[in-house]
């Protein structure tokens, strides 16, 4: 079966199960520690559930936020050219590796009441965005939607043009090339960035906690309600924890096809 | 819309050392060719007419409405021309069936669903293509996706037809197949239509009239034979190499107008395509003693050096290429007037169906 395959030296296989060892320690100690006779009771307390459909609600306005804002994005970087394109590319995947707490703290500043734009926003039309389910929102799509932004550019980028003028030729204005081949076509990637960005919101914690704020029902979801349920009921905090890695397995197992290929 | 001319001075500006300037009149019902090595500026040009790329300077107008004029300030988007492209790999859309492929251009054009899909189901009957219908690209071979990508085009009814390369993805059989299929098909389009090709075979059987291209300006213009005998530049005399005519096929003989030839296959019947190299021409000046059928009495009518090898043309009934060595030319004194005797064996013959 392996003849003729190179084989990788002998050294390295204590080093990767080590490795391994560190995704999968974490994991047994969540599994042990876990209230399995209590579970379903926990699992349905005031503060999970709140916490569970809100962060089912938030993660999934995010990720909707998204689509219609980061495809259009992910369209003008690929299609346009313009000055200072590497500018944008940079601000847009900037949240990827911004500590969350940082994108939190800036979005305080600029929307909170007293923020550049917060406080004429609140003047004008009287919304609050800082401490409140629409803060939420805000938060976890400032940190998830660079997700969909490169995963789309990158789809559009790899699209030979050819289909688009091939479909211009054929009499098909510029909607329809969008909606009938240029859509379809990275239907794929866009369905992948759908789930990424979601699932990154779902997990998503710094931003939310400095912007919005813990307050159960309308800002606390479950990644809060983990770090709040440490300090008070451990065996919520694991049973939430249980309750996020299915989830996250889940999403991963959605994406199989395009990540757990061994070929 | 009744067809018209095309038109065409097609000015563009590539980089500081490429301009493509060339000028392109096709009238209606006539298959023009541009024949060019790659990076001369052909698939520039067919970007140009179909709107892809707008000119730098020039002008292009079908049936006398200018489709591109920067002078003018007009240019038509490839929506809005009645253009059909034929793309060198298909262009297939891969989500779309074969027959939503072919209703792509009428609903594009605002034809209803149901009536797309009855002009799809006409074309793909015409085309030989049933029992595709619900196939995807990938599912077809590189020829069917190739006639399914012409009758994507056609089903448009375009004024103007473009094929860029549409052949030369294709394996050798499936070429000459498909080859005939165009032949068969392109009268489908009344206006003019233009042959993108870096083949001089495909120019020469499909195209009325060839245009040579070569760094971004046409070199000459003219019928095959134009071109075969009569070449203006190097690359011309290049693609003229091969020996080529056209004529009809009965028990191992081609009329070739009016001069027989023997083939060595003695199965094919109807139109052919005959090819001989210039080196497979063998010259003498007596008639050959021995087996070759095929040999005549001509006059040399031109010599030129390539070399260590001479290339010669001699005259009527049956204008050829030949090449031979300098050596022997000069051993044999081949000048223009030289009387000599052709001699060409069956089987150096290539045939092929032509039609």
């Amino acid at each position: 079966m392996t003849r003729g395959r190179p084989r990788p030296p002998w050294w390295l296989w204590p080093l990767a199960v080590l490795g391994l060892a560190l995704f999968v320690v974490p994991l047994l100690g969540l599994l042990t520690g876990a209230p399995w006779a209590e579970l379903i009771e926990v699992l349905s307390s005031p503060i999970v559930v709140d916490a569970l459909l809100l962060s089912l609600l938030t993660s999934s306005a995010a990720t909707v936020v998204s689509v219609i804002l980061g495809v259009p994005i992910a369209w003008v970087m690929a299609r346009a050219r313009f000055a200072g394109q590497a500018w944008v590319r940079g601000l847009v995947t900037l949240p990827l590796v911004l500590p969350p707490v940082v994108g939190g703290a800036a979005l305080l500043f600029a929307l909170g009441r007293r923020g550049l734009v917060g406080e004429p926003l609140q003047n004008a039309i009287g919304l609050v965005l800082p401490f409140s389910t629409w803060g939420v929102i805000l938060a976890t799509t400032f940190v998830a939607m660079p997700f969909m932004v490169i995963t789309v550019e990158g789809a559009l980028r790899n699209l030979d043009p050819r289909f688009e003028q091939a479909a211009a030729t054929l009499g098909a204005r510029r909607w329809t090339v969008m909606r009938r081949v240029t859509l379809p076509m990275i239907g794929p990637s866009l369905l992948a960035g759908i789930v990424l960005t979601w699932a990154r919101a779902f997990g998503e914690f710094g931003a939310t906690i400095t912007f919005a704020g813990n307050l159960q029902g309308r800002t606390q979801t479950l990644p809060l309600a983990v770090f709040v349920a440490l300090e008070s009921d451990r065996d919520v905090a694991i049973a939430i924890s249980l309750l996020m890695v299915v989830v996250s397995l889940v999403v991963l197992v959605a994406l199989r096809d395009r990540w757990w290929r061994v070929s | 819309m009744t067809p018209g001319d095309l038109r065409a001075r097609i000015m563009v500006r590539r980089s500081d050392t490429f301009t493509l300037d060339i000028d392109l009149v096709i009238p209606a019902g006539i298959t023009a060719a541009l024949l060019g090595p790659s990076g001369a500026g052909k698939s520039t040009a067919v970007a140009t007419l179909s709107g892809i790329i707008a000119l730098d300077g020039g002008r292009i107008e079908l049936a006398g409405t200018p489709w591109d004029d920067p002078d003018e300030d007009v240019f038509l988007p490839p929506e809005a021309r009645a253009v059909g492209v034929v793309f060198q790999d298909h262009m297939l859309f891969p989500h779309l069936t074969v027959l939503e492929n072919l209703a792509f251009g009428p609903r594009s054009r605002d034809r209803g669903r149901d009536d797309s899909h009855a002009i799809a189901q006409d074309w793909l009957e015409r085309l030989g293509l049933e029992g595709l219908e619900t196939s995807r690209p990938r599912d077809l071979s590189g020829g069917e996706a190739q006639r399914v990508a012409l009758g994507r085009a056609l089903a448009t009814e375009p004024d103007l037809l473009l094929l860029d390369e549409p052949l030369s993805a294709l394996d050798v059989t499936t070429r000459s197949e498909l080859r005939r299929f165009l032949a068969r098909h392109l009268r489908a389009v009344t206006g003019p239509r233009l042959l993108i090709t870096h083949d001089p075979v495909e120019a020469f059987l499909l195209a009325d009239v060839i245009h040579v291209i070569e760094a971004g300006r046409i070199t000459q213009r003219g019928s095959a034979d134009d071109i075969r005998l009569r070449p203006r530049t190097p690359y011309a005399a290049h693609l003229g190499g091969a020996n080529l005519f056209t004529g009809i096929a009965t028990a191992g003989e081609v009329d070739v107008s009016g001069h027989s030839l023997h083939i060595g296959d003695g199965k094919v019947t109807g139109p052919v395509l005959l090819t001989v190299r210039p080196a497979a021409v063998s010259l003498h000046l007596k008639r050959p003693s021995g087996s070759p059928r095929n040999t005549w009495q001509t006059t040399v009518e031109l010599v030129e050096d390539l070399g260590e090898r001479a290339r010669l043309r001699t005259g009527p009934p049956l204008p050829l290429i030949a090449e031979v060595t300098t050596r022997s030319a000069r051993e044999m004194k081949l000048a223009p007037g030289v009387v000599v005797w052709p001699a060409i064996k069956a089987t150096d013959i290539g045939v092929e169906p032509a039609r």
